[in-house]
């Protein structure tokens, strides 16, 4: 089921993408957060995180969802997130993520977007 | 392991665990979907429950390290009992676990958000806690 962790690298010229798979808690968030400030080390400033293939999140692993965020704006950087299903949109618009990271439907959007 | 109680209760012990969490969602999801409950109130409740096993996991310095969690069919809707033997936690004036960063927007705070999850995706919920430990009751509703 949801819980193979898996972080998937697309990095391109301008940005780079992280796709997950899985049960997004302290483990795979860890997990994608060093790959997302090896990512920004390397310069990268426009990021998208994919959740389209992670069912379920819990606070934890939001939490290094928002370290991420603030790496990013350090650099004044953004971070567009996409493949949120209607819960976990929800639950970041709550969360005050929505106000400063991206939220859009699919990864071509999420891209078009920065 | 689940064991039914009576023909519309079900009764889940998990240890505390990483990721056994998931095996309460994973009942949960079976239960809501055999009662008709949509795909995205599904979730709702899954989320719910993740987080109500995560705190038990995290605050309730439990000394049996276990986690029981009761599932009641009712014809209105779904309830769902989390306890935990531990310490015990005042609602209203909690303290939330910090991270050795400082939140860089207040608003979008790193830790302290579980129980605010739990209230907005479920219809009802009630918490409670002493020195014996902590049950939260939560009922996700059947809408009409
Ligand atoms: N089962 C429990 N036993 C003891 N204390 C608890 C329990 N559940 C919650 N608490 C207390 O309530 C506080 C708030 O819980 P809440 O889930 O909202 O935030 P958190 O767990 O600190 O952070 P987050 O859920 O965002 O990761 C906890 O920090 C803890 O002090
Ligand atoms: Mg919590």
């Amino acid at each position: 089921m949801a819980n193979k962790l898996d972080i998937q690298i697309r990095a391109e010229r301008q940005y780079a993408v992280l796709e997950t798979a899985g049960y997004l808690n302290d483990a795979l968030g860890e997990k994608l957060s060093k790959k997302a400030l090896e990512l920004i080390e390397k310069g990268y400033t426009q990021l998208v995180i994919n959740l389209d293939k992670t069912a379920l999140i819990n606070s934890i692993g939001i939490s290094i969802l928002i370290e991420i965020i603030e790496a990013l704006e350090e650099r004044e950087g953004t971070l567009n997130f996409c493949g949120l299903s209607a819960t976990q949109e929800r639950t970041f618009r709550m969360m005050a993520i929505a106000k400063y990271a991206g939220i859009f439907p699919d990864e071509k959007t999420a891209i078009a977007n920065f | 392991m689940a064991t039914t109680i009576s023909n519309d209760q079900v009764l889940l012990t998990i240890p505390m665990r990483p990721d056994m969490e998931l095996a309460a969602a994973q009942l949960a999801s079976v239960i809501a979907e055999s009662m008709s409950f949509s795909e995205e109130q599904i979730e709702e409740i899954q989320v719910a429950l993740i987080e109500s096993c995560i705190n038990a996991f995290e605050h309730s310095q439990s000394p049996d390290r276990q986690v029981i969690i009761k599932y009641i069919m009712r014809t209105d809707g779904l309830e769902f009992e989390i306890s935990d033997q531990g310490v015990g936690f005042s609602p209203e004036n909690r303290t939330q676990r910090r991270t050795s960063k400082p939140d860089l927007h207040p608003e979008m705070r790193k830790r302290g958000w579980g129980l605010e999850i739990i209230h907005a995706l479920m219809d009802s919920v009630d918490i409670m806690s002493g020195e014996n430990g902590t049950t939260i009751s939560m009922v996700k509703s059947k809408t009409v």
